[in-house]
């Protein structure tokens, strides 16, 4: 049940092949079949997908592929390519008013995550040093106003609210002409969750739409939604005409397929995506990652982002070498776990990574941050020839370690046993590049 | 009387279907649409039927296995009126969720101790405000625990909730311990012979080590407050989400122990499918359901009828 990630599947399918030579048009099919399963278990619409996969076969039905010698890798290029240009290009920018303030309607099912996005979005706004002020236009959901009024105190910008009012026109208008009087150049306005079939409720969105013309209207959806997500996204644009999208909860593992389905469906484009539940977790969104994400083959770019803006790269590829090369002592793996700790937080990391989604959920592969600080500290309690030379520590170096770094001496013997395990991955992991194989493998940090 | 049966009678078996036939219609409708226009069971008639199980987000692999059964049962049973398909999806559906309701677990003695848990904004508060109203309607002396110290504003919104059902809500300052405010509570509700305490928890997304640490760090707290506490442990999953509620539910019932789903905003158009793969897979039964945002919008969750509503060709 654990989805895999295309990729893999697409190779498993393919490997059956070798030794043919080229594929044939049955085998594309077939190969077609496992892209359609990967689109519908990542939540991309049905509809989407049956387009998707007929566009997609069309194209590696081509003679190209079925002559390439890696007809997996191919394929997965094909689809990726299409996802990506289905998704659009980057656009995360907030259409400006010639006249501020400008006003920007947030609007979304509930439990979308609207109020926590008014808040990132305000303090978004507010390192582009702009002024914006916060509209608290949800007058149903129980302290749904206080919230707004508690990040609104966080950012330290204005919050506009009403706690005796019981109308959302009133309250936005008189919000806008609070931004007026105050000079805040941006408004933001938090409305109430909405199911996109109440009629009353959407009503009242079009009145505040009439009344305050928006010059953004932000659609909120959850990154979890599934097959509803395209119903959703065509009620509202259709009863108010949405400029664009916010992706929310992307720091979870859902694959996203709903905003893969939205793109496609309503052409609007996804502008922002949230990352968490911090306030400084509002991010532009790259479709080439998303497009990645769903096919289960990891934000591999990301990964790379990140690590090229933080790894000392000519440090890292001395490391590759000597890894490779089994040279590997705890001085490498120390400096091996700062840089890894250098790119955040890890169980975030790991989800960047090809296959290692999965593991990650894997019970007693949870990888931790805190553990890493102790692996740390033994290495550190280590004398220097220790390090280069792990065989010399016996039992009475190991409690001295011990006690050193504040641990168990059942610690470093664990560490000690995954160290020699590690080796050991090194050496299968020069053999698998060899043989394409993949395998398991545990990294000390990894409980 | 049992809490149970205080319960069903609050609520209403009735009640149910009222609430389920609204969400079903488009699903019913689309079934049926797909039915009447054939003369006999093929392939097409199987895959359009396959079609309308993915978009209830019922998920490929399982849709695949009850479009497998059907076939058996269609051949073995030689079947051939595309009406009598009705009937043979509906049982394997029911098949998968469990036939009998299941009623939310009671202590033998003592205060019970209901663990609401969930990723963010599914409908957590709310289903704790509409569950404590039923539970007072019946009889029940109910303590809140306010659990969500992180989300701004969210203690507020409990207290709101507590208002207007009329039970007290234990909490602390924002920002503090949510397994201190939970020791709170367990003691506060063992002093005051409370018959239930619901505690509330902060939104967390599975993927979250940490923050599931917090969980199961809560979970032992209740545990050794009052032995076989907590009695459930509700996972409150939204309708409207994919596939990823499978992960959802995996993670949660490893950490905490889930010993029931509760499905909110069945009152959309989203018909929640994704709990037929959860039942099945994971043996964790749905127990109640969200129709709404008022108080009385809570629904206990009849496998049979939620399968024959999925496949209902009467509307009313
Ligand atoms: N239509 C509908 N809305 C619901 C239902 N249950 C909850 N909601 C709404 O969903 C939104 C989120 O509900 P909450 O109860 O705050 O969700 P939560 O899980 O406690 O959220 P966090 O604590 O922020 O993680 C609110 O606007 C609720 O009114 C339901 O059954 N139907
Ligand atoms: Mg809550």
């Amino acid at each position: 049940m654990i989805f895999e990630g295309l990729a893999d599947k697409l190779q498993q399918t393919f490997r059956k092949l070798r030794g043919r030579g080229r594929l044939t048009e049955a085998d594309v099919v077939e190969a077609m079949r496992e892209v359609r399963m990967a689109l519908l278990e990542a939540d991309v619409n049905y509809k989407v997908v049956k387009d998707f996969v007929a566009r997609v076969k069309e194209r590696a039905i081509g003679q190209d592929v079925l002559e390439s010698l890696t007809p997996a890798q191919h394929v997965v290029k094909i689809v990726n390519e299409e996802l990506t240009a289905l998704m659009g290009g980057t656009q995360s920018r907030i259409a400006v008013a010639n006249n501020p303030p400008t006003v920007i309607m947030l609007v979304g099912l509930q439990g979308a995550g609207k109020t926590t996005t008014a808040g990132k979005l305000a303090n978004l706004l507010l390192q582009q040093n702009r002024r914006p002020l916060l509209a608290a236009a949800d007058v149903y959901r129980p302290a749904a106003i206080k919230q707004l009024q508690v990040l609104g105190e966080k950012l330290d910008i204005p919050v506009y609210s009403d706690e005796e009012s019981k109308n959302p026109v009133r309250i936005s208008q008189e919000a806008v002409h609070t931004a007026i009087m105050k000079g805040r150049d941006v408004v933001i306005v938090d409305t109430a969750g909405r199911l996109h079939i109440n009629e009353e409720l959407m009503a009242e969105l079009q009145n505040i739409k009439q009344s305050i013309r928006p010059h953004e209207i932000l659609l909120v959806v959850d990154a979890m939604t599934g097959q509803d997500a395209v119903t959703v996204a065509e009620h509202f644009d259709g009863q108010l005409g949405v400029d664009g999208i916010i992706l929310t909860k992307l720091d979870g593992d859902a694959r996203g397929g709903a905003a893969l389905s939205i793109k496609a469906v309503t052409g609007k484009p996804i502008k922002f995506a949230g990352m968490g539940e911090k306030l400084d977790a509002l991010e532009p969104f790259h479709p080439d990652r998303l497009a990645s994400r769903i096919l289960g083959m990891g934000d591999v770019l990301s990964l790379i982002e990140k690590a090229e803006q933080s790894l000392d790269l000519e440090k890292a590829q001395d490391m590759e070498k000597k890894m490779l090369r089994a040279e590997f002592t705890f001085e490498e793996f120390l400096e091996q776990l700062r840089q890894v700790r250098k790119l955040g937080p890890l169980d975030q990391l790991l989800g960047m990574l090809p296959g290692m989604g999965n593991l990650k959920k894997m019970p007693g592969m949870e990888v931790n941050d805190k553990e890493m600080k102790r692996v740390e500290a033994i290495i550190l309690s280590m004398t220097k020839k220790e390090r280069r030379n792990p065989q010399l520590i016996d039992g009475s170096r190991r409690r001295r370690i011990a006690k050193g770094s504040g641990t168990q001496v059942q610690d470093v013997n664990r560490l000690l046993k995954q160290f020699v395990e590690v080796k050991k991955m090194m050496k299968q992991l020069q053999s698998m590049q060899k043989s394409g194989k993949k395998g398991k493998f545990k990294l000390p940090f990894m409980r | 009387m049992g809490f149970f049966d205080k319960l069903k009678e609050t609520l209403g078996f009735d009640k149910l279907k009222e609430g389920l036939t609204k969400t079903r219609s488009a699903f019913t409708d689309k079934i049926e649409q797909i039915i009447t226009g054939y003369r006999k069971i093929d392939e097409e008639l199987l895959e359009e039927i396959e079609e309308a199980m993915i978009q209830a987000d019922i998920g490929v692999h399982t849709t695949t296995r009850i479009i497998g059964e059907v076939r058996k049962t269609v051949k073995k049973e030689q079947i051939e009126s595309p009406q009598a398909l009705y009937e043979v999806l509906a049982q394997k559906v029911a098949d998968m969720l469990g036939h009998e309701i299941k009623p939310l677990n009671r202590a033998a003695e003592g205060p019970t101790v209901i663990l609401v848990v969930g990723v963010n904004g599914v409908g957590k508060t709310t289903t704790i405000g509409k569950l404590a109203f039923h539970m007072k309607q019946a009889g029940d002396k109910v303590l809140l625990a306010a659990g969500d110290t992180f989300r701004a504003a969210a203690i507020d919104q409990l207290e709101i909730w507590g208002e207007r059902v009329g039970a007290e809500v234990i909490k602390q300052a924002e920002g503090s311990d949510p397994a201190a405010v939970v020791f709170d509570a367990v003691q506060a509700a063992k002093a005051r012979r409370a018959d239930v305490l619901i505690i509330d928890t902060a939104g967390r997304l599975h993927n979250k080590t940490n923050l599931m640490e917090e969980l199961r760090k809560i979970t032992r707290v209740i545990s050794r407050e009052i032995g076989g506490a907590p009695h459930e442990v509700l996972l409150v999953l939204d309708a409207t989400t994919g596939q990823n509620a499978i992960a959802q539910a995996k993670i949660f019932q490893e950490v905490a122990g889930v010993t029931g789903v509760a499905l909110t905003k069945l009152d959309g158009t989203a018909k929640g499918g994704v709990v037929v793969a959860i039942s099945a897979e994971l043996a964790m039964p749905v127990k109640i359901i969200g129709v709404g945002e008022g108080m009385n919008d809570l629904r206990l969750f009849a496998p049979e009828d939620f399968a024959s509503a999925l496949f209902n060709r009467d509307k009313e």
